[in-house]
Order: structure tokens, then sequence, then C-alpha cells
């Protein structure tokens, strides 16, 4: 058993991204067609009034074999929301779920603070056009900050298994005050919640599923869950709390956990270990992965260097 | 024939006494807590500005005499809650905050203030659990108790915590929009509610309890509800959604009534209160808060610059009766 890895699939220096963005294409997140997978991904534009990123949602159409682009977006997939609202400055990431013959979407909402750089919730969206564009529930999130969970909800990814909808999320423990060196640093993890409707969640308030591999302050990220050969899959991505952006010793790596009975996760990250060279686009971080199963294989997409400014790339395992 | 109340005058502001730093002025959205012989009045202020003239806010509480509410017998000597942590939903202000006595303690609902970049501001409402007579309080968790959901996107505060018929009611307001006003945002805010068992867990109702009379840019505020003679009676606040820092468009006191909670009957004429020819409240006249004692009903409420000075003292001539009955 081994990953196949095809590469940078999609790099941002090489295509001209849809609605004006100009670079980043941040985790990459399927919604598997009859003859494409679409997939969806964070693009930035700078703000006019402080320089600031905004992130907006595009999307890429690739053939399942992942040998040619099928085209992009043309028009907004999603709008950012109004004044005030948790996903006025940006939505990263939007992750898809196909549920009882609807396509909806889980974003993740930024707003900027003032004594500490951003919040986020968790907002949800529905497509009405195949999956093209996307209407929102509301003006505010279905998932949001809560007594255990004071901070930063977000990295929404949903599955309905058995009946159940499932969620799995990031939550924010705490900042951690800024120093000489950094603005306050965040720390969060991952958590589940269930539903009945796909909108209406139960919590679980605090309760991390995933155990730390560094230390207390380890930050996760990202968890997306496939179902393949029996097994619950989830990769994530994690990293130190400090001092990440340009060490690569601190940076984000892949983390991976399964389970049996989507409540017991055992973490073995030796499983997303993926080979590399000391120049490839993804040498020196890896972040953002999302599973799928396609043609009875599972797929891995994940961002790499520069948390994503290069696009995002492709590898398969082979049993 | 409307109600009638007799104003009694400034009652409390930080201005009348000697008052540490952090309670330089407002004495804001006065909560009454009955310990018997003394009625203890929770209210919010603030220590002054700093350098950007950014404030925050902390709940406090002044002891009256129960017989003579001018006696004042003690200002709490530290706010009943610090601020929340860094980058948390109260980390600059806790305000409003209301009190219910519940099994052998208290428990208290107040709005946790943050602050944001596009917006001045955001709220949500967070809770702490103090003891029997009200005066050390510990928050039950770092994050809100009511946060922010598809139809209220920002801006939960003024929680007024209430138990009718085994229930708790948890009276609020949710923001519904910002609107440009100078080319400053200014928020519109409505009046909710939400239920719960145990005071932990929420169900939302999710329905604007009171009609917007002036427009759709009407802001509401302080929904406090009394039962008594047979019925719910609301008194809140509400001004318009633009130029609301003066006279003209100021807040002024509404009244609503309801049998069941959920339908409400509202009925400004009928509240017998608004601002006076002159004084602490000849501008603007808000946050109201109304209750039973020694057979008498009281009105607490703020006056011009919304407390700034402090709160009044109203009494009720009469019976409190909905317009129906009068």
């Amino acid at each position: 058993m081994r990953w196949i890895k095809r590469g940078h699939i999609f790099d941002t220096a090489k295509v001209t991204l849809p609605l004006g963005c100009e670079s980043f294409a941040q985790s990459p997140q399927t919604l598997l067609l009859s003859d494409r997978v679409r997939i969806f991904f964070s693009s930035r534009k700078t703000d006019p009034a402080n320089g600031k990123f905004i992130s907006h949602i595009c999307w890429v159409d690739f053939d399942h074999a992942f040998e040619n682009s099928m085209g992009y977006n043309s028009s907004e997939v999603i709008a950012l929301g109004e004044l005030g609202c948790f996903d006025e400055h940006g939505i990263f990431p939007i992750s898809i779920t196909q549920a009882d013959d609807r396509i909806l979407a889980y974003t993740c909402g930024w707003n900027r603070r003032s004594s500490v750089s951003v919040d986020t919730a968790t907002g949800l969206a529905e497509s009405f056009d195949g999956g093209k564009t996307f209407v929102k529930f509301g003006h505010g999130p279905v998932l949001a900050a809560s007594i255990h969970e004071p901070m930063l909800v977000g990295d929404s990814f949903v599955r309905k298994f058995n009946g159940t909808w499932h969620m799995w999320y990031i939550f924010g423990q705490r900042w951690l005050p800024a120093t000489e060196h950094e603005p306050p640093a965040r720390v969060y993890k991952i958590a589940q919640a269930h539903s009945a409707d796909g909108i209406n969640w139960n919590k679980n308030e605090g309760v991390a599923i995933i155990p730390d591999l560094l230390h207390a302050n380890e930050c996760q990220a990202l968890p997306s869950v496939a179902y393949h050969n029996g097994k619950y899959h989830m990769v994530f991505c994690f990293r130190e709390a400090t001092d990440f952006r340009t060490n690569p010793a601190r940076g984000y790596r892949l983390g991976y956990a399964w389970s049996i009975d989507l409540n017991h996760w055992h973490r073995d990250d030796s499983f997303v270990s993926l080979e590399s060279t000391d120049d490839d686009w993804d040498a020196n971080m890896r972040c953002y992965p999302h599973f799928f199963v396609l043609n009875g294989k599972l797929h891995l997409l994940y961002n790499g260097n520069q948390f994503g400014k290069l696009g995002f790339g492709l590898a398969i395992l082979e049993e | 024939m409307a109600l009638k109340w007799i104003k009694k005058g400034l009652l409390f502001g930080p201005q009348m006494h000697q008052t540490p730093d952090w309670m330089d002025q407002f004495a804001q959205a006065p909560c009454v807590l009955d310990l018997g012989d003394v009625l203890r009045v929770y209210f919010s202020c603030r220590p002054k500005p700093d350098q950007k003239g950014q404030y925050v806010s902390y709940t406090a509480f002044v002891d009256l005499n129960a017989n003579d509410f001018n006696q004042i017998l003690r200002i709490s000597d530290e706010p009943i809650l610090p601020l929340g942590e860094l980058g948390t939903f109260d980390e600059f202000g806790v305000y409003p905050t209301s009190v219910i006595g519940h099994q052998d303690g208290t428990l208290a609902y107040f709005g946790g203030w943050t602050r944001c970049e596009s917006v001045p501001f955001n709220v949500a409402i967070g809770i702490a659990k103090g003891d029997k007579h009200g005066e050390n309080f510990t928050r039950l968790g770092n994050g809100p108790i009511l946060s922010y959901t598809p139809d209220e996107p920002f801006i939960l505060s003024g929680p007024k915590i209430r138990k009718f018929n085994e229930q708790f009611q948890l009276f609020y307001i949710a923001g519904r929009k910002w609107i440009r006003v100078n080319d400053k945002p200014e928020p519109v805010y409505k009046i909710r509610l939400a239920l719960s068992n145990d005071g932990l867990n929420w169900t939302k109702v999710n329905t604007d309890l009171i009609p917007s009379m002036i427009n759709e840019n009407e802001a509401q505020a302080s929904p406090d509800v009394i039962f008594h003679n047979g019925y719910y009676h609301m008194f809140f606040c509400y001004r318009h959604g633009d130029n609301y820092r003066g006279k003209e468009k100021g807040y002024r006191i509404g009244y609503a009534w309801s049998q069941d909670l959920m339908q409400w009957h509202r009925n400004d004429d009928h509240v017998g209160i608004t601002i006076s020819e002159q004084g602490f409240d000849d501008q603007m006249i808000s946050y109201p808060h109304v209750f039973l004692h020694n057979n008498k009903l009281h009105m607490f409420y703020l006056g011009n610059d919304v407390g700034r000075m402090g709160f009044g003292w109203a009494e009720l001539e009469g019976e409190l009766v909905i317009p129906e009955q009068s």
C-alpha cells in the first residue's frame, strides 16, 4: 500500500484565476459529478481599503482521471457577508456535501477583530444549479462560538453516514498573547457534532477528538473524512502555534486518524507520510487536505508550501 | 386611561459618590435582586475612555435600603466579573447584566462586548453563576451561552432573564442589520425570546416579538417583562435608526402586553412615562426595569446619554393593567 503522487495538478503560476483573484488556491474540496470532479478552493483578492487579503470561493473542473482541466466558474460562486456579518471578510474554506439529492455547502466565514486578527464561524448554503453557485441560509452562521468553544469555530466538513449527519470542525481554545516577534497566536482543535437535518447541530462542547502529537498548543485544522474499505479515514493538518509561517520545522504537516464507529479515533500520522524531494512544491509544508473516494480508490488533495499560494496537488492510494 | 408613573428623580450615578476609577461614569441597565431589607441593583458603568476614546463596561451593584430607596447602603468595590480573556466574546465589556435567583444561588446573564474592524463592536450573551446574595460570580465558560444563528447574525444583547411557569425565558435583542448613517455604521436590533428548562440550553423562538412602529430601522432594547394581574407586561425602549443620540430621535419607553409570552400587543400610548421638561431625562428615556416592592410597582430607568448620569426612579400610581382594562 502506498501513495502515488500525481504532483502539483493545479499550479496558480500557470493559470489565470477566476473572479480576478490574484493568488492562492487553498483547501481543495470536491463535488463528484458524473463526468467530472469539481474542485472548490479559496483564492484571494486584496481589500482596497487596507491592503489585507479577502478570500473568495472558486472552482475548477477536472475529468475523473485528473488529466485535463475542463473549466472554471465564470461568475460569483457564493457571496461574502454583508456589513458586520460573520463572513464579511472572506470564505475559507468551503466544503460540499451531497445528501438527500441536495448539494449543500458548509462555509468558514471570516470577520476581522481588533485585539486579535479574526474570528470565524460556520455558515450553510445550498446549490440549486448543480453546484455552480450557492445561496446562503440567512445572514448568520449555523455553528458559532459557544460556552466551551469560545472562538474560531470553522473548517466544517459534513457527511451523512447511516442516516445521521456528522460534522467535523475546529474550535479555538485560546489566543496566546502577542510576543516581541508575533501578534497573538491561536490554538484550535478538531471536534465533531451531529445533526438530524444538517442545519441544527449538537456539539460536545469543547471535546477535542484527536490527541495532540506535539503538546497542548498543537493547532489542528481541516478535518476531512471518507469511508473506504470498512473504515472511516480522517486526514487533517497540524502545526506549532507560533513561528509556523516560515519555519518548515514548525509549519503545517498532514495528520491522520481512523475509526470504525465514528466515535473513537485512532491517530496514526504515518498513514499520510508522502515521499518528497527537497525542491518540491510541497517540500516545506503540507496542509488543508481533503479525502474522497473515486473509482474505488482513496484520493488525497492538499496544499503545499506557503499555505497553498502555489495551488494544490493530488495523491492516490494504491493498495 | 394610560398608566401614570410618578417620577422620583435621579436615584444613583457614579458622579453622586466617591467611586473607584473603573466606575467613573454611567449606571446603565438597572436590574433588581430583592434581598429583603436590601434592594441590590446591578448596573453597568465605565472607566474614563482610552486614548482612542473607546470605553469598556463593567457590571457592579449598589445596595439600597428596601424601605427608602434614596438611602444608599453600599456600592460594590469590585466589578462582579472581570473582562474576558484575549479574543473572547466579552473582552471589552460586560453590559448589560440580568440576575435571577436559582436553586441555592444566582445566575447572571450578560452581554459580552468585543471590538471589530468594519463595525465598531459585536455582542453575545454569556452566563455566570453567583452565590445566594449575588455578590461573587464565576463564568460557566469562556464562550457565550447564546450566540449567532442564521436569522440572528450579530449583536445578541440586552438579556433579561425570567422564570414563569417553571420554565426559563430569556428576553434579549438580536441585530438585524448595520446601516450607514453619515458614513458610520449604526446597528438595528429587535426584541427576541429564547426558552430553556435548565437555564443553560436554549431554544430560540426565532421571531420578532414586538412590531416596529417608527419604520423598519427602529431599534428596540431592554425587553423587561413582569407578570401582574393576570397578564404579562413588557416595558422596553426604542429609537430611530439614524441620528438617535439626541432628543428628537432618541430612546423612548414603549409598552406591550401578552397572555402567553408569545403574542404581544404593542401600545406605546399606554406606557405613561416619557421625557421630562427638564432634568437628567429631558432628552431621552430608556432601559426600563419594572418590579413590585412593598405592594407598589416601581420603574428604574435611564435618562439622557443612555445613563451617563445614572438611573432614575418612578412609581406607578394606581394599578398595572392592560389598555383594555383601563
